[in-house]
């Protein structure tokens, strides 16, 4: 059997996105910025994609900036805020120890330009808090930076709490929502944020598309010098069938949101209660608020490449965040700050599911991964160590 | 996968020697579970011929192809060869290795090491220290600075 258990890394594209961008790419070509019928016509889907992202955010078109990306918006979000900021001498930015590296590398890149960065610790359940988030913001933050929701353990942040916070002292607030949308409930009113990030291919759209958020009046610059796409933020010719397909792949997860994270919920509960039953493991992250598709666990003994290639061999594609796998002598740092230590965090599994898994595949994968992590244990010096009382079990 | 070659990808399948020597005659364990890996090679010795080698090995894909193969060059061979074992020979035997996961075989190299180094010093059988490229691990040297 063959499961496909990654879909927080990227998703298989749907067919109605597909057929979305076959069809524009054969029938409206143009360019959106010629003036020709052709251009018009592509102008006119390029401004109907834009509303149709618009109103599965509750945003207004004129708010929503086609990027490549989550990236890019995170990106470009954060830099301009910190430029905004930096103009009234405003140099503080108050974000979480858990950013993916799109925020996390933006804002270490700023401190070397003499930002103060303030990362916010999340305990085990790997959730900030808002109260500490109140503690951190001071008269000289000029940008919050708080992921909706985590893409390695899938915890979701308290991110309408800590706007509200950024709303009442009139600073900006970002967040990276690129694992949130089309699989939860993202509302840009209701959040209270100033700019939002999205990333196409998590919602079974096309790579090389995104979109960012920023409400009206938030400062934003270019990230791209060019032509003048995008209202003058973001210059170059815009990949319309990509667009088009991102906006059809958006518009039907949001149609379906309701039955679609049920379902995916049933899915993730089963393995995350077949899987408990493995001795000296640990669920990461909240159980109760995290995404409905996302089960993390670590392995006491056992280290997360090897299981990944042996899951591999049984049909199982899983994601890790071991070092081996990340090509650093570090795990994942988000891993590291929920409190596993080192020698845990090399056993991390990752799971992510989406509407496309059934639990067939579920049963088959509970098995897998036991069958696996026995395997592994069955020639790991540091299980034997535990096992006969040489090391301490810390799971 | 195409990470690895057919060669550590058949050595990670199928590791030959796994597994542990009740009365082993050397006992050579390198790496550290923090830095992801750690190695540990047993062996038995008669008339200066390792006669017996198994290992277990907590890491990566490399690293358990990597002592796998480690065992497979010195089993049967006489200690004064198994010394001479490097990383590069296992990396080549393996058909290569990606370059970030090279420390494998230089721990399957140290683990080799480490273990005839117990059964010497077991045996109180004097040595050149000069024959051991590194009495302690040379992998916690290199990321020494990580602690």
């Amino acid at each position: 059997m063959k499961v496909y258990a990654d879909n927080a890394a990227t998703t298989k594209v749907r067919p109605e996105a597909l057929e979305a961008y076959v069809k524009t790419s054969q029938t409206l070509f143009g360019n959106p910025s010629s003036l020709h019928s052709e251009g018009q016509r592509a102008k006119e889907l390029l401004e109907d994609c834009r509303a149709r992202v618009a109103r599965a955010l509750n945003a207004d078109p004129r708010e929503i900036y086609f990027t490549s990306g989550g990236s890019e918006a995170d990106n470009q979000a954060i830099l301009s805020a910190a430029r905004a900021g930096e103009k009234k001498g405003k140099k503080k930015i108050v974000s979480t120890a858990i950013e993916h590296h799109a925020v996390l590398h933006t804002l270490e890149k700023l401190k070397k330009e003499g930002f103060e960065i303030f990362l916010l610790p999340v305990g085990a359940s790997g959730i900030v808090s808002a109260a500490d988030a109140e503690k951190a913001i001071d008269e000289n933050t000029c940008l919050v930076s708080v992921m909706l929701a985590n893409n390695e353990i899938g915890t979701v942040q308290p991110v309408k709490e800590i706007a509200a916070l950024c709303n009442a002292k009139k600073i900006p607030f970002h967040t990276d929502a690129v694992q949130a949308v089309g699989h939860m409930p993202v509302d840009v009113k209701d959040i209270g944020c100033d700019y939002l990030a999205l990333s196409g291919h998590k919602f079974e759209g096309p790579r090389g598309t995104g979109a960012l958020y920023c409400r009206r009046g938030a400062p934003l610059f270019p990230l791209v010098e060019g032509g003048a796409q995008e209202r003058g933020k973001r210059a170059g010719t815009e990949d319309l069938p990509a667009i088009a397909a991102m906006a059809a792949a958006l518009e039907i997860a949001v149609k379906n949101l309701p039955e679609t994270t049920k379902y995916v919920q049933t899915l993730r509960d089963f393995v995350i209660d077949g899987l408990s039953v493995i001795p000296h493991c640990a669920l990461n992250g909240d159980r109760e608020r995290r995404l409905a598709g996302n089960v993390s666990f670590c392995f006491e003994g056992v280290e997360g490449e090897a299981l990944l290639l042996y899951l591999d061999d049984l049909g199982v594609c899983a994601s890790s965040g071991s070092a081996c796998t990340s090509g650093s002598l570090d795990p994942s740092h988000v891993l590291l700050a929920i409190g596993r230590v080192h020698d845990v965090a090399h056993g991390s599994l990752r799971l992510t599911f989406n509407e496309n898994n059934t639990m067939e595949e579920m049963k088959y994968l509970v098995e897998a991964v036991k069958t696996v992590v026995a395997k592994v244990r069955a020639f790991s010096p540091v299980w034997r160590d535990l096992q006969e009382g040489k090391r301490q079990y810390i799971l | 996968m195409s990470l690895y070659s057919e060669k550590v990808m058949d050595h990670f399948r199928n590791p030959r020697n796994v597994g542990v020597i009740d009365d082993p005659d050397g006992v050579g364990e390198v790496g550290n579970a923090k830095c992801g890996d750690i190695m540990k090679m047993y062996i038995k010795v008669r008339d200066g011929i390792l006669v017996d080698v198994k290992f277990e090995t907590f890491g990566c894909g490399s690293a358990i192809a990597s002592s796998s193969m480690a065992t497979e060059m010195i089993k049967g061979k006489p200690i004064s060869e198994a010394l001479t074992l490097t990383n590069q020979a296992v990396t080549e035997a393996l058909g290569g290795l990606p370059a970030y996961k090279l420390h494998c075989s230089v721990l399957a190299e140290q683990a080799v090491q480490a273990a005839i180094l117990d059964y010497y010093k077991k045996n109180n059988i004097p040595y050149d220290p000069a024959e051991f490229k590194c009495e302690h691990c040379a992998h916690e040297d290199e990321h020494g600075s990580e602690e």
